[in-house]
């Protein structure tokens, strides 16, 4: 029951054309600082890019996808109408508003300061609010999440809540808790001194804030993804959820782990205390279970429809899998680039390993590949499977989509893979100009062409991805039916309470927040001494 | 089970999933605290506690011995966006009369003829940092230093911004404008040279730091070689220091005569 198609594919489409610009702008990035473009002369406008990129991809973009999937699966898995429409317009422009606003000050070049905002880097104060109109702007679908989840128990006392709400829901209290560390740094350390109150910042601090939110971000952005895995692909290649509860556990681990881990981020920080590092490290290498339970469970579960399909052996079932279904080719291409992704993101997040390839391109491989690659190809996943039921409107070319989804991972896997490599060498991250013409660093410059080709191979299937989005606006009417979640094997009527109710993984969220961030937060906000000269974007 | 129960030690969720947690808590709290601090050998730790506030990160307090006495002085300036804000028309006029001792070298208009920085039109915060140096030691010059030796705070900051007020000499070419070297607009990467012109000018301009165009050719190599050989030595974490020591002589003698080509009217206009 899609009632409030309007605001769905509103959000859909803002993400979806900052999405184009921002995917532009990585393209050129790649390019000009790669043997085969001519370097500009003009670092500043690299990092005006860069930080319009970042900005955009980090927060704007899966931020808008989540909170439209969200609204989408609140109105259809809950079939009740979306409570508070007024309130989720307004939480969207604010994030009109806020992009906006965010995104003049980079234009300008007076807020070049990043995505992560670097202190004590310090760019236009307009730049900082518009972010925080943003952040602002998904705590109301936040908000709306928990209500319309009230709303639906009171009129089903006792029953199970479906599995994709349940998700989305826990997506959602996942990322109100991640934001309060980058609108802490915000409101605390970086907007004071960006609005002229003080000179002054704690750097070391304000990256503790900042890690908090910067790894469990990911986890935010991954939950559109995990929840087209369980409740749209069995569905949409003929198959069933192998177990209800599997999911639930994934998403509440997910919910419980996600965050005391991010210092990760800062194990070549000072500031901070080697034992806690140890133990971020460990709760990292939790992480990997829900993600191992939930290869496992999708596995299963699409083992399923290949043998309703005919499948038979051990593994020559994979073959009888319909491989022409874009949904399936997402799936598999999202599972490739999760594999490798994930075993790269085993080596950040070892406080050894890490220290060969802190601060390289390895780094910027390992995101890409995880966001731009396994999260990103499933928000196209989303989108095609969503789009006749926002439009009313057929996607009737399948082979374009395909070729799309094809396109898009030989592109992330062609950008990536040479990019770790080249990390693995020591090329060092956030550089706007390598001289490759320089013996040390010569051999290096065929890996980064190669990935700079990746990144056109990437530009060339975003830009298909929008036409065709664009086309199905136009296609034949065609009524697509109710919208439809996965069924599991064993569907369940009564779940445990803990598993129908979020109360006691939040309280464990924040709870580890507390044990593994409390005491490095307090030693830096109350030792005296730790500030620096904030240094002006722009300035002079 | 209601929502009441769900956090009661009856409800085996609520008692594995907090008792899982904070098994996990502990064993990684004792391995990361404990046993990986005393694991080091490199390490001597009085007792426990002190390994455990060691991983944690509590700041050691700072030896007691005194830290030896600097054999020359550093920089001491401060600058905040308030130090040079807004000078009235009487703080300009002030320096004006002060830079009447200055004009010998420094030109009449702020133009030098005798191969000195030409000061007109300088950022304010440039003048102002030199001088304090002067004055302070940490930079030294047989004709600058006894000039700088007795003006007070506010005598510094007039004349910086009465330095910074005057024009720009606009119209003035002393040689053919040459192209930009490598070293401008690229640095030297491997050799952890940022370009010149990502703090003088030309790309971007960092605060504290003077543009350069139209300035003497051999007072910009004199101070580049200055740096290089830790004669002057009034940069602030030595960053000019460190660019000065790994330039080539032939990229000094690029820098300077490329800088010294160009009509200071290119300079970014400050706000």
């Amino acid at each position: 029951m899609l009632v409030n198609r309007k605001l769905i594919l509103a959000h859909f489409w803002f993400a979806f054309a900052v999405f184009g610009v921002a995917l532009t702008l990585g393209a050129w990035q790649m390019f000009i600082r790669s043997p085969i473009g001519t370097w500009l002369s003009n670092p500043e406008l690299y990092y005006r890019s860069l930080t319009a990129h970042g900005t955009v991809m980090g927060y704007v973009f899966p931020t808008l996808v989540a909170m439209g999937f969200g609204y989408a699966i609140s109105e259809s898995a809950l079939e009740q109408r979306l409570v508070g429409v007024r309130w989720a317009w307004t939480g969207f422009w604010l994030i009109v508003i806020g992009s906006i606003m965010a995104v003049i000050p980079i234009a300008l070049g007076r807020a070049s300061v990043l995505y992560t905002f670097y202190p004590p880097l310090i760019g236009n104060l307009f730049y900082y609010l518009g972010v925080v109109l943003v952040v602002v702007g998904s705590w109301i679908w936040v908000a709306l999440m928990s209500i319309n989840l009230r709303v639906w128990r009171k009129a089903h006392p006792g029953a199970a809540v479906p599995l994709a709400m349940y998700a989305n829901v826990a997506g959602s209290y996942l990322w109100a808790w991640t934001a309060v560390g980058a609108a802490l740094e915000l409101l605390l350390q970086i907007i004071p001194v960006a609005a002229g109150l003080k000179n002054t910042i704690d750097a070391g601090l304000a990256r503790i804030f900042f890690s908090w939110t910067l790894h469990a971000i990911v986890y935010f952005w991954l939950m559109p993804t995990y929840i087209a895995y369980y409740t749209i692909v069995p569905r949409a290649i003929g198959g069933r959820v192998y177990s209800d509860s599997m999911a639930r556990i994934s998403f509440i681990l997910f919910l419980v782990v996600a965050m005391p881990i991010g210092i990760h981020h800062t194990f070549a920080d000072p500031q901070v205390g080697a034992g806690f590092k140890f133990i971020h490290s460990a709760f990292t290498a939790l992480v990997a279970l829900p993600t191992l339970l939930t290869v496992f469970t999708i596995c299963a579960s699409v083992e399923i429809a290949a043998r309703l399909r005919g499948g038979r052996g051990v593994f020559g079932w994979i073959r009888a899998l319909p491989w022409d279904n874009p949904m399936m080719l997402a799936l598999a291409f999202s599972f490739v680039m999760l594999g490798f992704g994930g075993a790269g993101g085993l080596i950040n997040m070892s406080y050894q390993l890490d220290a060969s390839i802190h601060n390289t391109q390895w780094i910027t491989g390992h995101f890409h590949l995880i966001f731009g690659g396994a999260i990103v190809i499933m928000y196209f996943a989303i989108a095609y499977d969503l789009w006749p039921h926002l439009t009313g409107r057929e996607l009737i070319d399948v082979r374009l989509i395909r070729t799309q989804l094809w396109l898009w991972f030989v592109g992330m896997i062609v950008t990536t893979f040479p990019w770790h490599w080249v990390g693995i060498l020591g090329m060092p991250r956030r550089m706007a100009y390598f001289d490759f013409g320089d013996p040390a660093i010569a051999p290096q410059a065929l890996s980064v062409t190669f990935s700079a080709i990746g990144g056109f191979i990437l530009l060339t299937s975003g830009i298909m991805f929008i036409v065709i989005l664009a086309r199905g606006m136009r296609a034949p009417l065609a009524e697509a039916g109710a919208y439809r979640f996965a069924v599991a094997v064993h569907q369940p009527t009564t779940v445990p309470v803990a598993l129908n109710t979020h109360a006691l993984w939040v309280a464990l969220m924040i709870a580890l927040t507390i044990t593994n961030y409390g005491y490095p937060i307090l030693n830096l906000a109350t030792t005296a001494g730790t500030s620096v000269p904030a240094v002006y974007v722009g300035a002079q | 089970m209601s929502t009441r129960d769900l956090f009661t030690f009856g409800n085996p969720h609520f008692t594995r999933g907090v008792g899982i947690t904070a098994a996990i808590l502990i064993v990684t709290a004792i391995a990361g605290f404990v046993v990986l601090p005393f694991a080091q050998p490199w390490v001597q730790f009085a007792s426990v506690w002190d390994a455990i506030c060691s991983a944690a990160g509590v700041p050691q307090r700072a030896a007691s011995v005194t830290a030896p006495e600097q054999a020359k002085r550093l920089s001491e300036v401060v600058l905040t966006s308030h130090t040079l804000s807004r000078p009235s028309q009487e703080a300009i006029g002030r320096g004006a009369t002060l830079a009447q001792r200055c004009a010998i070298c420094h030109g009449p208009t702020g133009i030098s003829r005798a191969d000195s920085p030409n000061l007109a039109g300088q950022y304010a915060a440039v003048i102002y940092k030199e001088l304090h140096d002067f004055r302070s030691g940490a930079r030294s010059n047989a004709v600058m230093s006894p000039f700088a030796v007795n003006l007070t705070e506010e005598e510094i900051a007039d004349l910086s911004n009465y330095y910074a007020y005057l024009p720009r000499p606009s119209a003035y070419h002393p040689t053919p404008q040459l192209p930009k070297p490598n070293i401008v607009i690229y640095g030297a990467p491997l050799r952890g040279v940022a370009p010149c012109g990502a703090c003088h000018g030309s790309l971007d301009n960092k605060t504290g730091s003077p543009w350069l165009e139209g300035q003497s050719e051999a007072y910009m190599k004199a101070q580049l070689q200055a740096f290089a050989s830790g004669e002057r030595r009034n940069d602030i974490s030595q960053q000019m220091r460190n660019i000065a020591r790994a330039l080539t002589p032939q990229e000094i003698e690029a820098a300077a005569a490329y800088y010294a080509s160009q009509p200071p009217d290119v300079v970014k206009a400050v706000d």
